[in-house]
């Protein structure tokens, strides 16, 4: 067996390793890491950072994966030499390792500027999942970080220390952000949007010193200008590592030069990745890595075929809600090129494309990147675009919704993270039965790092699996543009407690009157209580816990769990309805009574004198349990629907949901009391019981699905409760259950509930026992107002005379 | 009549919570009086559209949304933001002064429709 050894662990190295095993290439293979990690996925260091994944889940090869290749890894070893004639290499242990065929794959590291002051404490790079990890040592709340470089990585280290609650600057040395990537006019927007996030940007800046005794204090400017700082982040660009390639006599002129199959000077020593400089271009951007990764495994397995002929500079930011993707050449001033603009100030867009021959040479997206892949694959494939001269800015009404992604060729990269092409998703599509996107990412690995593919991926599904069933998302609003499934991984990874933290932190800072009450509601859900509680973001109804009617003034409808009553709270009620002068009292459909025409200053008085709960009947919460009288009175009742009713309504009462819950319980297969047509119904029959879900009987009209029949009440009890807190963590906002169970399906519901392992039923009810906890009869804020004029009707302090 | 005697006191700022608004009668009038973090804004309370009470709204920036239908107040001009007809509120010039909010309940403006649909 000839010997192959790597050098370099990162994503271009084994990368490349993954390619060779795809061929009988019939090397034993060692890897040197220097890092003492395993592989992986750098470019997501900053969602590191920002708290977006664990250092876990940008793992892309585990331990497992170089076992069970046979592969020998040595990391955390520096390779010191290469002695060429001898053909071994030579590391910091001392060891010796022969190869036949060597790989450097040893990458980039962060250029320091010489600036006095780099080597105090406090002054870091972000290049390494170690550096991140120092950087999230020192971030903390209020912490002064300033970061040196206007570029990719700066920008995204700046925002993930401001979303760890640093005070984040960004300087720059150039005019305008980001200027290889793009024109003074897209720096503007960018710099805009950064600026929107509250990162406080400086242009043009040289950095003269940092300054400090030991530590840092401060940054100090070439105009003399200075600014505090308790953290300095260099972000100032990277440089090849070549300087074993330099040392082992191999060509290096800024990088390793290889040719196009990724040979270096020695035809046994090859290089891949961001070492390399090839055709006098060198490479900071994963996707051509990939590429080279291809051509360079096919070249040493001997099967030799394509060739790498160079790649177009891409890049792309990855900040939460700053769309940015460039690519090509941004040099307009070439003759013969022709300007292509779109822009849009008040949504943020600008769009610029670069023309020479009727050719795509450039490409620059800013606050909205959707048609990427197009433009990329236009510029790879050298596409003509006479044709297609009116439609370049934005594509044509899609008709056949498979169209756009029947159009790319199978040789498309669709997921830039982790280097997998159409025709590779299409291929495993087919050889797994894949018909889910979560089963897609697990055998593809296409959408799992940034996932900016996602839409892309869903597409190709779509068209291609003939199951495919979707899994939707739906923006919240424009205020926060994140779908309800990403604003809940915010909330929960950013511990984000407050709504206006939320728009604060990812969203326009002023919010509506659509997102605020779905954030206020996210919240409280998520914390289980434990959130900051902002009357402001809540609906009327839900400051002062009554329903608003056409005339300003307010129903009251008070807690009658199950519909039963007594003489005494009729009294009650007939008392407060005379003494308030309540203009309707009404049965409503719920099986309660309705006080109408309330006004807001009478409230908490009227809750005083009812002497009863509130019935939520104003809200997106718990309304009732419909029930009919069961065993105990009725002639064909089989169970106690009566009590097992007021027990749900018991057990669920002063909760939240994401739309209104309404309950019902029969005690026989009559159905009097339509627990079919309800949220959560409990129907009742000889020794067991139906629970059923998603019904209604309103604005839609849907019999419920079943979720399960069990044999005790409190079994049955207990699958209502599993999904009532499964709906509340997994509807969106003013999704009722009967879209809810619809949009899932009742079987993945059964599944992840009713059927769910041990371990996660438990959770849900501990996650819904803990809720309840916190959870309060609203109308008892009559004793303890959330501000001094919650309810209050204020009088001026003094009289108008005219 | 002395110019400052215009001004009417109304109540502690600490009433009207932030991003909240609370209706005062004045003069025969009901205003609606909001406070945009600490900035204090007044306009009538009264919606055009079906007379929702528009202090009980939620704020978004600077305008409020009437908890009835939903259309949208601008609070600096009193004009109906993206409104299907044209439509406009009452602004009243506002203060604070020693943590007491003062309205100028007279010199209450009315935007021509004119100028604001233009």
């Amino acid at each position: 067996m000839s010997k192959l050894a790597v050098v370099g662990n990162g994503m271009a190295g084994v990368a490349c390793v993954e390619q060779i095993l795809k061929y009988a290439h019939g090397f034993e293979i060692t890897i040197f890491g220097e890092e003492t990690h395993v592989n992986y996925n750098r470019i997501l260091l900053s969602m590191v950072l920002a708290g977006e994944k664990t250092a876990e889940e940008i793992v892309l090869n585990d331990r497992d994966w170089y076992e069970k290749n046979g592969i020998r890894a040595k990391l955390g070893t520096r390779v010191t030499a290469i002695d060429r004639a001898r053909r071994v290499l030579m590391d910091e242990t001392g060891g010796v390792t022969g190869y036949d065929r060597l790989i450097l794959a040893t990458g980039s590291s962060a250029f320091i500027p010489p600036i006095p002051g780099v080597e105090k404490n406090n002054v870091h790079v972000f290049r390494t999942l170690d550096d991140t990890r120092a950087l999230l040592e020192k971030a903390r709340k209020g912490l002064r970080a300033v970061v040196i470089g206007g570029g990719l990585l700066g920008l995204e280290a700046a925002r993930g220390l401001q979303l760890r609650g640093c005070e984040v600057t960004v300087v720059h040395l150039m005019e305008s952000l980001m200027e290889r990537q793009l024109d003074a006019t897209g720096g503007g927007y960018l710099r805009r949007k950064i600026e929107a996030l509250g990162i406080r940007v400086m242009l043009p800046r040289q950095t003269a010193a940092i300054v400090g005794n030991g530590h840092v204090d401060g940054v100090r400017f070439a105009s003399g200008e200075q600014i505090d700082a308790d953290l300095v982040v260099i972000a100032a660009g990277i440089q090849p590592n070549a300087e074993l390639a330099r040392s082992a006599g191999l060509e290096v002129r800024r990088g390793i030069v290889v040719n196009d199959y990724l040979q270096t000077s020695d035809p046994d020593i090859y290089a891949v990745g961001e070492c390399t400089e090839h055709r006098g271009q060198t490479f900071g951007l994963v996707a051509p890595l990939f590429e080279q990764g291809r051509v360079l495994a096919a070249a040493i397995t001997g099967n030799t075929g394509p060739a790498f002929t160079g790649a177009i500079p891409a890049a792309k930011l990855k900040i939460m809600g700053v769309d940015i993707f460039s690519a090509g050449s941004t040099d307009e001033g070439e003759p013969g090129t022709e300007v292509i603009r779109y822009e849009d100030p008040s949504a943020g867009v600008y769009k610029k494309l670069l023309l020479k021959n009727n050719r795509l040479r450039g490409v620059m997206l800013v606050g909205d990147i959707e048609d990427e892949p197009r433009y990329v694959e236009w510029m790879r494939a050298g596409e003509d675009l006479t044709s297609l001269r009116r439609q370049l800015l934005c594509p044509p009404p899609v008709e056949d919704p498979g169209l756009a992604v029947a159009e790319m060729p199978d040789s498309e990269t669709i997921c830039g993270c982790n280097g997998v092409r159409k025709g590779d998703i299409i291929a495993a599509i087919h050889k797994h039965s894949i018909t889910t996107l979560a089963q897609l990412k697990e055998k593809t690995r296409a959408s799992t790092g940034c996932g900016s593919c996602t839409n892309l991926c869903q597409q190709l599904l779509r068209a291609v699996a003939p199951d495919f069933t979707e899994e939707t998302r739906t923006t919240l609003c424009s205020c926060v543009p994140f779908s309800y499934e990403q604003l809940r991984t915010i909330v929960r990874s950013q511990k984000l407690k407050s709504v206006q933290e939320v728009l604060n932190v990812y969203g326009n800072r002023k919010g509506c009157e659509v997102c605020k009450p779905a954030l206020s509601y996210m919240l409280d859900m998520l914390w289980c209580g434990e959130h900051e509680e902002d009357r402001s973001a809540r609906f009327i109804n839900d400051r002062v816990h009554a329903n608003i009617q056409k005339d300003g003034t307010f129903s009251v409808v008070p807690r009658m769990r199950g519909g039963v009553t007594s003489p005494d709270e009729l009294r009650r009620i007939a008392d407060v309805a005379e003494k308030y002068n309540v203009r309707m009292v009404k049965v409503t459909g719920s099986q309660r009574i309705d006080l109408l025409g309330i006004r807001k200053a009478d409230l908490p008085k009227v809750w005083a004198d009812l002497g009863m709960p509130s019935g939520q009947a104003y809200t997106k919460g718990v309304r009732m349990v419909k029930t009919c009288v069961g065993t105990e009175f009725c002639r064909f009742g089989v169970q106690d629907s009566t009590r097992a009713g007021i027990e749900l309504e018991r057990r669920l009462e002063n909760l939240y949901t994401p739309h209104k819950v309404k309950m019902g319980a029969v005690g026989c297969p009559r159905n009097c009391a339509e627990a079919t047509v309800k949220d959560i119904g409990m129907v009742g029959q000889d020794g067991s019981w139906q629970v059923v879900v998603g019904g209604a009987a309103g604005k839609t009209v849907r019999k419920a699905d079943l979720l399960v029949t069990v044999e005790t009440t409190e079994q049955a009890l207990e699958a209502c409760e599993l999904f009532f807190q499964y709906y509340r963590e997994n509807a969106n906002y003013l999704e009722r259950t009967y879209d809810f169970v619809e949009r899932l399906g009742i079987e993945k519901i059964r599944k992840e509930t009713v059927y769910a392992p041990e371990a996660d039923r438990r959770q849900l009810l501990e996650r819904l026992r803990r809720s309840k906890t916190l959870a309060k009869d609203a109308w008892l804020e009559r004793e303890t107002p959330v501000n001094p004029t919650q309810f209050v009707q204020i009088e001026p302090l003094e009289a108008h005379s005219a | 009549m002395r110019p400052d005697r215009r001004w009417i006191r109304i109540t502690h700022s600490e009433n009207i919570p932030p991003r909240e608004g609370r209706a005062v009668k004045v003069g025969g009038v009901e205003i609606a009086i909001f406070n945009l973090n600490g900035r204090f804004l007044t306009i009538e309370n009264q919606c055009p559209h079906k007379g929702g009470p528009l202090c009980d709204g939620i704020v978004s920036g600077t305008t409020v949304v009437c908890p009835l239908h939903g259309w949208r107040f601008d609070l600096e001009s009193g004009v109906a933001v993206r409104a299907s007809t044209p439509a406009c509120v009452a602004t009243f010039p506002t203060r604070v002064e020693d943590g007491i909010v003062l309205v100028d309940i007279g010199a209450g403006h009315r935007m021509q429709m004119e100028d604001a649909v233009a």
